[in-house]
């Protein structure tokens, strides 16, 4: 398998400075865990960075740490993918406020306990910043382009909007330059659920049972809205599971019902209850205008691409109704309203949101075609 | 390179080398990679099929997926040099509107159409009382997406009745010019440069 020909290291880095965060605070001692890919060339211009989503992880080729399943993007990323790893080198780091290695809430603060709740609200620029000293670190001083999808996709926004200089693309797929009503409604939902979970207990759940079932309750909302309404249909419809008749019970009677059962528990044994508060808080708290205007709501989105000299790809697709194609649209128009060099397009795909992880071949052409260049 | 269809041709012959350029219809791309790479020109584009845009996106062009009845309003006035419409124009919902966006978001506008009123289409209606399916209009009446057939008359009396100038006019048969006095019912594509 080709995959196995990936140069790929796995590292730790201690940033040098404390991380000034959006919240007013400070972090110190942050690390940033992080994947690499490929070779860097010696005049370091070959970097791309891969900003992962709510979920993910920086294993974006490599098998996942806990679960041992391949890499979530190991179809994009490789020798001779669409993300060609024989000619750039990938970073993928954790966030912050990740449950992989980065600093987080379940983190040890300097009183040797975790952090927990004591964790600073923080913000998708915060978690870029951290990206921008790991780049600091390594010594690239300008990117050939930034990636993401989703929550990725907003990091790749924020960084070209406030570190212009920093990249020569941003290629942004499946996202939006602010969290909606409805998007913050349903993480919302999620919180609440992870918080009345009795185990929960106020966030310091560490060294005993954490909030699984809140955790698992919380995935399973997300994982709704992770899929299309048509392509959940197909899949289950209303199929029973394992029975040929209803049981009048509250049992996993139907299919779809069993298959997010599972999704949630899954989900509790590979991720932090209190890091899925933080990041989704982060996101809720996105907005690209605002952000960039310094907070007093009144900014254009055109605005935040002003000092860009980057060239921007949009990508959409018209089955996910979680980032529909609209908000991809509107930073599309914003960019040419600001004369950036931009692409957008919506691809038709069946799989909701999560149609940028998956095989979706118009999705490949565009990315090859755009990073190519 | 393939060669450039004769429309496109006289379009990338006559744009100012260093102009700002919005391809609408831009398809996969072939215009506008002809104008960056020959005249180092900006050129933009704007198309509704996917595939199109995905091609346009792997030459490094910056094409927004986008329908010419409605996408155009999102366009600033003047913002670019020239706005180019090639065999598009007949297949928009209201033509005459498409033409006023062209001059709003273009200080210029270049259209191309399939003149209807070339002999062929002509004769086919006279003698067999068809709607013509031709070598430029090969598709039926039922399924073609061109809905506004125009003519070179009828295109040059709706540019004279908005009161928009003709700075230029180019008439083709295949790759043929022809003079504009029998373009009417020779000409097999019109090309038109217009200015506000």
């Amino acid at each position: 398998m080709a995959d196995a020909a990936i140069r790929t290291a796995s590292q730790v880095l201690e940033l040098p400075a404390p991380l000034p965060l959006d919240g007013g605070q400070s972090l110190s001692g942050v690390r940033a865990a992080y994947e690499t890919y490929g070779t860097l060339n010696p005049d370091k211009s070959n970097a791309v960075i891969i900003f992962h989503a709510l979920t993910g992880d920086q294993c974006v080729a490599s098998p996942h740490p806990i679960t041992g399943k391949p890499g979530w993007w190991v179809r994009m990323v490789g020798p001779g993918k669409p993300i060609d790893t024989d000619r750039l080198f990938v970073i993928c780091a954790n966030v912050l406020g990740g449950c992989y290695g980065s600093t987080g809430p379940a983190s040890l603060a300097p009183d040797g306990q975790p952090y927990a709740m004591r964790f600073p609200v923080i913000t998708i620029r915060d978690m870029v910043r951290a990206q921008v000293a790991l780049l600091d670190a390594l010594g690239i001083e300008q990117l050939h382009a930034v990636i993401g999808g989703s929550m990725g996709g907003m990091q790749a926004l924020s960084f070209a909007a406030n570190w212009p200089e920093r990249t020569r693309a941003a290629l942004v797929i499946a996202s939006t330059a602010r969290h909606s009503a409805q998007n913050i409604a349903f993480h919302e939902v999620g919180r609440q659920a992870i918080m009345a979970d009795p185990k929960w207990k106020g966030g310091d759940y560490y060294g005993a049972k954490g909030p699984d079932n809140g955790l698992a309750v919380a995935r399973m909302a997300a994982h709704i809205t992770y899929l299309s309404e048509e392509g959940m249909h197909e899949k289950f419809g209303r199929k029973l599971q394992d029975r040929d008749a209803k049981t009048f019970g509250f049992d996993a009677d139907f299919q779809v019902e069993s298959y997010l059962r599972h999704q949630g528990l899954s989900f509790t044994d590979r991720f932090d209850a209190n890091s899925y508060l933080y990041i989704t808080r982060a996101m809720d708290y996105f907005d690209l205008a605002e952000e960039v205007s310094g907070g007093e709501g009144s900014g254009r989105l055109a605005d935040a691409f002003r000092a860009s000299k980057a060239r921007f790809c949009l990508i959409s697709f018209d089955t996910d109704w979680l980032y529909p194609t609209i908000e991809s649209r509107t930073i599309a128009h914003a960019l040419n309203a600001a004369g950036a060099p931009v692409s957008f397009v919506e691809l038709s795909a069946p799989f909701g949101h999560d149609s940028f992880l998956l095989d979706v071949p118009a999705l490949d052409r565009v990315i090859a075609g755009f990073l190519a260049q | 390179m393939t060669a450039l269809r004769p429309d496109l041709a006289v379009i990338a012959a006559n744009v100012a080398p260093g102009s700002r350029v919005l391809d609408i219809g831009c398809g996969d791309g072939q215009l506008m990679a002809e104008l960056r790479d020959r005249s180092g020109i900006d050129a933009r584009g704007m198309e509704l099929d996917p595939h199109g845009v995905a091609d346009c996106v792997a030459k490094g062009l910056s094409v927004m997926q986008g329908d010419a009845d409605t996408d155009l309003a999102d366009y600033p006035d003047a913002a670019f040099d020239y706005a180019i419409l090639s065999q598009t124009l007949q297949t928009t919902k209201r033509p005459d509107l498409v033409l006023d966006e062209l001059l709003r978001v273009g200080r210029k506008a270049f259209v191309s159409f399939p003149n209807f009123a070339h002999w062929k289409v002509r004769a086919s209606l006279l003698w067999n009382g068809r709607m013509p399916v031709t070598r430029l209009l090969p598709i039926a009446w039922y399924e073609t997406p061109n809905i506004h057939h125009v003519t070179v008359r009828d295109f040059r009396e709706l540019v004279v009745a908005k009161g928009y100038g003709i700075e230029g006019e180019w008439f083709l048969s295949g790759d043929k010019y022809i003079g504009p006095a029998a373009a009417a019912w020779r000409a097999e594509h019109a090309v038109f440069l217009l200015s506000r």
